[in-house]
């Protein structure tokens, strides 16, 4: 990678991960670590079980068997709040903001996390909760800043361009100031400008505040030039892991984007 | 003149009655969209429970043998009120989580039948006169002044109204408590991913309106007594509701203001026209046409669905 950058240890280990729905195996067996501060991508042909996969970590999914271990507490299952206040923020692939609410009030809700003061204060707004208030607003235009969306701090979310509901959306999982950030796949619908912006705007947080990364995305430029390490899925089943370069040369992964049989045609 | 304005007064006071009511469904509308039929019956539980903490020829007086003061009273009333909407979370609605909002509105009409049985058999079904100190009678000085005849418990009642919705919007739009109804309201998934615990969150909704309740269990009761027939003000915060849009706090007072103004003068003037019981009709016909004009209500959120 261009810049410096310390990969540090491991921070998320998954193991032996295996979740069904009823008789449909989503994942089985799949075994991953990532490493503090690093970018690591998830890739796979639809139905591959990406998705399901990020929402083992976040806890949305609980998986029938395996465990995953975040910042060296080991867990099966685990509530998406808690998850949430150990440091794990997300996106989702189909956006999912507080239309109702503001650009400003939807990133704060990224806050609640690291707000604590009580309902009896909350409920006046007085001493305080007030004063907790101001903090929090102050990280926030940080994150409006950083993102570059000071025009739209008032706009309801609901009626602004897909582009920047999504870059709202990531806006509202920085503000938690997350340990692990996870995409689910951030560039999905956007066109080549709005894509190269994503793409900094990741860049840039993994850089400047050492978030570890991980993300989901069909793009595979931008796979290759933005991770640090991918792992490979396919129909529920982990079919490489390593860099990019290893991976796209994976025999494997080739067959599996393909969709050809191995045969010696090509030799 | 001079009745017309006293006509539109009582119409002022009595919509403020149905907007203490309407509050309460917004309340939970807004923050998890279930229409919460049993509202009504809330106000009703609130006011039973507080008048058998006070009075002397309750439950409680005979188990312990005194009677709590007023503001003791209220704030076990409060108490009770914390425990059902408990009670309603981990019984009920812990179980229909992302079901269908009909579902959700279903059993909220079970969960109405259910608290006015058991308030019958826990507190009997006669009407209670409930005393708590508000000032009774018409105001001496409006009447000597300007010779107009106004309650002085409506006026009590309308102060405290607006009290509760100037607390209520800063908490909705101010607090981190506020922002996470909302945000449970717009996506639970989004809510869930941002820490925000369902559970949690639909208690402290649920008791906020049961506060609401309360708040109104005492205005109508300190009025016309305790009554069954107070769950029934229920169906009279449906039009209230229409007309100010379900989602918003201001909505409910001014829809309710509307309404009772509305009924009170239609009563009064076109009433022996068509031999009267306007009021009984009134609110419902008005809603109606509302929903023809702007569905969404004076101040509800436009729903704009993108194909």
């Amino acid at each position: 990678m261009a810049y410096e950058r310390n990969i540090g240890d491991t921070i998320l280990s998954v193991d032996q991960i295996s979740l069904s729905f009823g008789g449909v195996k989503a994942l089985s067996n799949i075994s991953f670590a990532v490493r503090e501060h690093e970018v690591f991508a998830i890739i796979g042909p639809n139905g591959a079980g990406k998705s399901s996969m990020l929402n083992c970590i976040n806890g949305f999914y609980h998986p029938q068997e395996g465990t995953i271990t975040f910042k060296g507490n080991t867990r099966r299952q685990v509530r998406p709040s808690e998850a949430a206040r150990q440091g794990i923020a997300r996106t989702f692939q189909n956006i999912a903001l507080f239309n109702g609410m503001s650009t400003l009030d939807n990133i704060m809700t990224g806050r609640n996390t690291k707000m604590n003061k009580g309902i009896f204060w909350q409920a006046l707004r007085f001493g305080p909760a007030e004063k907790e208030e101001m903090e929090h607003r102050a990280v926030v235009e940080r994150v409006i800043d950083f993102l570059e969306i000071e025009a739209i701090r008032k706009t309801a979310v609901g009626t602004l361009p897909y582009g920047l509901q999504k870059r709202v959306e990531l806006g509202r999982a920085l503000a938690a100031e997350p340990d692990l950030l996870l995409l689910d796949e951030p560039m999905a619908g956007m066109n080549l400008e709005e894509k190269q912006d994503m793409c900094r705007f990741i860049l840039d947080v993994n850089d400047e505040f050492g978030t570890t990364i991980v993300l989901i995305e069909h793009d595979m430029g931008v796979v290759m030039d933005i991770s640090d390490r991918v792992v490979v899925l396919d129909y529920g089943k982990k079919l490489a892991e390593g860099t990019p370069d290893e991976v796209r040369t994976n025999q494997d992964v080739i067959d599996a984007y393909l969709g050809v049989s191995h045969d010696d045609e090509e030799a | 003149m001079l009745f017309l304005l006293e006509t539109v007064i009582s119409g002022l006071m009595a919509g403020v009655m149905y907007a203490l009511v309407a509050l309460g469904f917004v309340l939970i509308f807004k923050a998890s969209g279930i229409f919460n039929f049993a509202q009504g019956v809330f106000a009703l539980f609130a006011g039973l429970a507080l008048y058998d903490f006070i009075a002397t020829d309750g439950w409680f007086y005979e188990l312990f043998g005194f009677a709590l003061p007023v503001w003791l009273g209220i704030i076990a009333t409060m108490g009770v009120m914390i425990i059902v909407a408990w009670l309603v979370e981990f019984l009920v609605l812990r179980h229909l989580v992302n079901q269908e909002p009909i579902i959700l509105f279903m059993s909220t009409i079970g969960l109405a039948y259910f608290l006015e049985g058991l308030g019958d058999i826990l507190f009997g079904s006669d009407v209670k006169p409930l005393d708590i100190g508000l000032p009774q009678g018409a105001s001496d000085y409006l009447l000597d002044n300007f010779n107009l005849y106004v309650e002085k418990l409506e006026v009590v009642a309308a102060v405290v109204a607006a009290v509760l919705v100037v607390v209520l919007a800063i908490f909705f739009q101010k607090t981190r408590i506020g922002r996470a109804l909302r945000a449970v309201a717009d996506d639970h998934q989004a809510a869930l991913s941002v820490g925000i615990s369902l559970r949690t969150i639909w208690v402290i909704v649920w008791s906020v309106s049961g506060f609401v309740a309360l708040v109104a269990g005492v205005m109508w009761g300190s009025k016309s007594g305790i009554q069954f027939s107070l769950s029934l003000i229920a169906l009279k915060a449906l039009p209230v509701l229409i007309l100010g849009g379900f989602t918003s706090v201001p909505g409910a007072i001014i829809g309710g203001l509307i309404i009772g103004v509305g009924e009170k003068v239609a009563e009064v003037f076109a009433g022996p026209y068509v031999g009267g019981a306007i009021e009984n009709w009134f609110a419902y016909v008005l809603a109606l046409g509302f929903l023809l004009i702007r569905p969404q209500g004076l101040f509800g959120e436009k729903i704009i669905e993108r194909v």
